[in-house]
């Protein structure tokens, strides 16, 4: 039985730490600006079409990572200040539409530098090479993957709670006007928000799209629904709560693509159900849950709303 | 007063370079875009390839330019219809394409409409040209496809147990499989079927679920990008079956992917390269004198089945026009069906049911993973 | 928005009637059009894609122009509409093909169009219901990412291979009436008079008429008032879980046509197409037309509609004038001026095309005007 689920655990966990590198995107910025980041997923994709033209051009490994990097946290913070910013004092609704604009613009442009073709992601050496744990095989970024996303979210929860920025950062979430009257520099922190958040979606799309090697104009749709799925689920706000959502839901995608092998091999059922038809499908349907029975999510804090 | 004399002038030199310069318009019905692109570039690289060697055709006694028109139906259903509306309300004379089943069944109707004529290119499911009189095809179908690759798997493969995976959705797959699975479970096979969500890219736990019930086959017919992934993905999981695939995996991007791996993969096509040594020639020659053409065949100058069957379908539609001795998209209809031709990829004629080619060989190809090529294996047919 | 606007309404005000006519005029010039213009043209396109997308606007609008409730699910309940329709009236002789996997299906009767339209909208709407009993309970953005999710989750369910002998699993639907059915033919088969334009006018007409009269009523205003202010709406006795239920479930219904009427458009329906773009797609153009204005949203549609189909398409294709090749020009690049409109609107021109006024708004009183905009 372990040897039959091993190998599905395995890539949801890698996947799961995918999601999770996304997700924490989404709950940073939700914790500030109380807005869901439609484009971040397309960042996301953004960062991967950045690395395959940048490795075209011949640009070595050791200058094309950090200059992707970079670029993803440029775009990160200009989409902020273009599309977002001149809307802090609409209502919510302006800003959310706002932000599937540019994501629909960035679908766009894409899709005419490409040609709508899809890119073959370089390889990236070591983290593409065949290893084999438990008898299954599999890339070593598959293993990389869930201990460098658990370092990234230690660094980052240390820079939030022990830092000044990190310190200004929690007093926006909590309040944003007083923090504001409290002499906080509002721009730049919500800025370093974006910032942090695109290059981490940076780190997130090089390990994707090791595994997964074609990047296509909508590759960023899919896990950037399901990241923020994650952030919700986790309690949106909270970066554990994020990474823990994230694996969560990467490990039952993976089980669910193999379910329904597991269960005529275990004897439960006779016949395939086509249960694989729902693998997307039961990410939404963990959401709507949550939702229902609690909208604050795992490890939400509970919020009142005032009249 | 002397504006309008210019304009006047300037309208009746018009018409007369007009007249001297009769065009008839074929539309290329084919995807740019999506999924299926990178296939749709490639078969319009032949139409465009036997455009540039025969840009003329005489028609009733006139010599007609014709100019291909375009129109990028994304590889997917929902855009289908409004490429194929531009293409109806550009007058176009006769259609070719498309490269996949889906956006030609969801196209065809709005040419139906308009009374014009298309000429399937590699479409291959059956319902396509099914019930209709305005749709031929010039590829075979997929009940003979499905049986040639379970033929092939039982008796040279040696397999027993196949594991088949679809896109949802996608008819090409579904059909495919259907088919496949039909034969194969008459020769005494067992398959088992599962499908993929449209925009899939983690394709581990079906390659695992593959290795968990034991195949000695993976059937994958699904468009480019997803069997790019696949190869890709199986090459890293070391599979210890064999991958299979059809008409769409006969493709350089493909075949890149599985370079440098060790999988076995095997493919069913319509076309080997060498089949027309003058045809390939040619046609690389042009590849390499034009950077744009290069860059949509992928890069380099494989010749790819699809591109030797839109060179074909092109001159089809040349031989249509001709023995319809109009542009009238309903003469060209009725013209069509009895039109034959040997083109590259063979001798080419319809059936009268439903417009279908008449053919009986399917090419097997193998994937040279060490150079990189697809190398040819046998020519399978199946007994009527 | 105060009483002002809604008092006078019982007699015809300058602007009702300017409105009629108006419409009346377009009505007249759609029908005219149609039976002079080769129904080759791409204006007709336009026309029927527009009209569905006006109807399937406005009732997007219903629920986030004047209910305030932020739904994202407008493309699920597309899909309910569309299959409900397609899955009526296929007729049964042609069941054998479409149902080909699926030995021709379980259901063996076809139903006339409007009864399945009807049905269409009704299923759309009862979905509404059990979804938006536990839903609608949620805040702004929640909301949208819950029907967002429902979306999806009805997607796949359509998809499903164990319910293929009634949705044909993934696979197309069909061979069921469409648009050009609407015509009326002569024995020859010949077409006398062109209806496969002014039918999708009609209905798309009758159903936003429908939901203008609708939110001028009681209900409306209750929406509206919740839209405003829920705490104060609710401390006005508006029953806020009932009223919002009734808008979702309207709105609903209103989508599930709007689906009926693209699976007619479209000549053939697959689950696959119904993504959440195509949402965002509707929600654009209703913010384009501005978020609370029928009139903007019917507008924009047909701009949408126009230049994604027709008059932007030259972007996609190379243009040489006068022997100079214009630059960008190539697959793509009318989605790239597309969606920078887009953000421009977005951003500069919050209030879209009508921002919150109405046609008829245009012609009444200047006193009128004043006194609604001063309303918000």
């Amino acid at each position: 039985m372990f040897q039959t689920v091993l190998p599905y655990l395995l890539s949801g966990i890698s996947v799961g730490g995918q999601y999770a590198l996304i997700a924490i995107g989404y709950t940073m910025v939700y914790g500030i600006l109380r807005l869901i980041n439609f484009a971040h997923g397309d960042v996301f994709m953004v960062a991967g079409i950045l690395m395959v033209y940048i490795s075209a051009a011949g640009v070595p490994l050791y200058v094309s990572i950090p200059l992707v990097l970079v670029a993803t946290a440029v775009i990160g913070f200009t989409i902020e200040r273009v599309a977002y910013k001149p809307l802090r004092e609409a209502p919510r609704m302006s800003i959310m539409i706002s932000a599937i604009g540019v994501s629909y613009t960035l679908q766009n442009l894409v899709l005419y530098f490409t040609g709508g073709l899809n890119q073959q992601y370089p390889t990236i050496p070591f983290i593409s090479d065949t290893v084999t744990i438990f008898g299954a095989t599999t890339k070593r970024v598959t293993v990389l993957t869930p201990v460098l996303t658990i370092v990234l979210v230690a660094v980052l929860v240390l820079l939030i709670n022990h830092t000044k920025i990190g310190m200004a950062m929690r007093a926006v979430s909590k309040d944003f006007e007083t923090s504001q009257l409290m002499g906080i520099k509002i721009n730049a922190v919500i800025s370093t928000t974006f910032v942090i958040g695109s290059v981490l979606a940076g780190v997130g799309s090089m390990l994707y799209f090791t595994n997964y090697t074609t990047v296509i104009q909508t590759s960023g749709a899919m896990p950037g629904l399901k990241a923020f799925v994650a952030a919700v689920f986790g309690g949106i706000g909270s970066i554990p709560g994020a990474v823990v959502g994230a694996f969560i839901i990467g490990i039952c995608e993976s089980l669910i693509k193999g379910l329904d092998i597991i269960l005529i091999k275990a004897g439960i059922t006779k016949s395939m159900l086509g249960l694989t038809t729902f693998s997307d499908a039961f990410t939404f349907a963990l959401l709507i849950i949550i939702l229902v029975v609690k909208p604050t999510g795992l490890f939400g804090e509970k919020t009142t709303d005032k009249v | 007063m002397k504006k309008i004399i210019a304009l006047a002038l300037v309208m009746m030199l018009a018409l007369t370079a007009s007249a001297v310069a009769e065009t008839v318009k074929i539309g290329v019905f084919e995807p740019s875009t999506g999924d299926s692109g990178a296939g749709g570039k490639q078969e319009t690289l032949g139409i465009q390839f036997a455009n540039k060697n025969n840009p003329t055709v005489e028609i009733g006694g006139t010599t007609y330019d014709v100019e291909l028109v375009y129109a990028d139906n994304g590889s997917t259903s929902d855009k289908a219809p409004s490429a194929a509306q531009s293409l109806v309300s550009e007058g176009v004379s006769i259609v070719l394409g498309s490269y996949g089943s889906g956006v030609s069944i969801a196209g065809s109707p709005y040419f139906a409409d308009a009374g014009i004529p298309v000429i399937g290119i590699s479409c291959t499911n059956p319902q396509v040209t099914v019930g209709n009189t305005h749709y031929f095809r010039i590829c075979f179908i997929d009940p003979f496809q499905g049986t040639v690759l379970a033929n092939y798997t039982k008796n040279t493969m040696n397999g027993t147990t196949a594991y088949c995976l679809a896109e949802l959705g996608n008819d090409y797959d579904v059909g495919l499989v259907h088919y496949f699975k039909e034969a194969f479970e008459a020769l005494g096979g067992t398959v088992i079927e599962e499908t993929f969500p449209t925009g899939t890219s983690d394709f581990t736990s079906y390659l695992n679920n593959a290795t968990a019930i034991g195949a000695q086959v993976f059937f994958a017919p699904v468009s480019i990008s997803y069997s790019t992934q696949i190869v890709e993905q199986a090459g890293s999981l070391n599979v210890p079956y064999a991958l299979l695939g059809s008409d769409t995996w006969d493709n350089n991007v493909v075949i890149e992917a599985a370079k440098g791996t060790n999988l076995s993969i095997y493919l069913s096509t319509f076309y080997q390269e060498g089949g027309n040594p003058e045809f390939d020639e040619n046609f690389k020659a042009w590849l390499n004198s034009d950077s744009e053409a290069l860059t949509n065949n992928g890069g380099n100058d494989m010749v790819a089945a699809v591109s030797a069957m839109g060179c074909d379908a092109y001159n089809v539609a040349l031989e249509a026009l001709k023995a319809a001795g109009s542009t009238d998209p309903k003469a060209v209809n009725a013209a069509l069906g009895s039109v034959t031709y040997d083109g590259v990829t063979g001798h080419i004629a319809f059936d009268e049911v439903n417009g279908d080619a008449l053919r009986d060989t399917a090419y097997i190809k193998t994937a040279n993973t060490t150079d990189g090529v697809w190398d040819f294996v046998t020519v399978q047919s199946i007994a009527k | 928005m105060n009483n002002a606007s809604a008092a006078p309404r019982r007699r015809l005000t300058p602007g009702a009637l300017a409105t009629a006519a108006i419409v009346a005029a377009i009505y007249v010039a759609v029908f005219v059009s149609e039976q002079f213009i080769p129904p080759t043209s791409m204006l007709f396109t336009v026309l029927k894609k527009g009209a569905t997308y006006a109807l399937v606007a406005v009732s997007m609008n219903l629920l986030n122009g004047f209910t305030g409730l932020f739904s994202l699910g407008q493309a699920g309940f597309m899909l309910i509409g569309a299959y409900t329709y397609a899955v009526l009236t296929i007729p049964v002789a042609q069941r054998a093909v479409v149902y080909q996997y699926y030995d021709g299906g379980a259901i063996q009767f076809a139903l006339p169009v409007l009864p399945a339209i009807l049905l269409a909208g009704l299923a759309a709407a009862f979905f509404a219901f059990l979804i938006g009993l536990p839903v609608l309970r949620l805040k702004s953005d929640y909301l949208a990412i819950a029907t967002l999710g429902f979306a999806e989750i009805m997607r796949s369910i359509f998809q499903w291979d164990k319910l293929g002998t009634i949705t044909n699993g993934s696979n197309m639907l069909r061979l069921f009436p469409t648009f050009n059915d609407f015509n009326i033919r002569n024995a020859d088969g010949e077409v006398v008079v062109y209806l496969s334009t002014f039918i999708p006018f009609l209905i798309a007409g009758v159903c936003i008429a429908a939901i203008v009269m609708l939110i001028h009523s009681t209900y409306g205003r209750a929406f509206i008032a919740i839209r405003d202010d829920e705490v104060a709406a609710e401390a006005m006795g508006i029953n806020l879980a009932r009223h919002k239920q009734l808008a979702f479930c309207i709105s609903s219904f209103f989508a599930g046509v709007g689906g009926a009427m693209l699976a007619m458009y479209m000549n053939s329906v697959q689950a696959k197409s119904f993504t959440s773009a195509m949402t965002y797609e509707i929600l654009l153009i209703v913010v384009i037309g501005g978020i609370g204005s029928v009139t903007g949203s019917c507008i924009s549609s047909f701009l949408f509609v126009a230049c994604s189909e027709w008059w932007l398409r030259f972007l996609d294709q190379k243009q040489v004038i006068g022997g100079w090749e214009v630059p960008l020009l190539r697959n793509g690049f009318r989605l790239v001026v597309f969606s920078i409109i887009i953000m421009i609107v977005v951003l500069f021109f919050r209030r879209g095309i009508m921002g919150d006024r109405e046609l008829w708004d245009l012609f009444n009183e200047p006193r009128h005007r004043k006194a609604k905009e001063g309303g918000r």
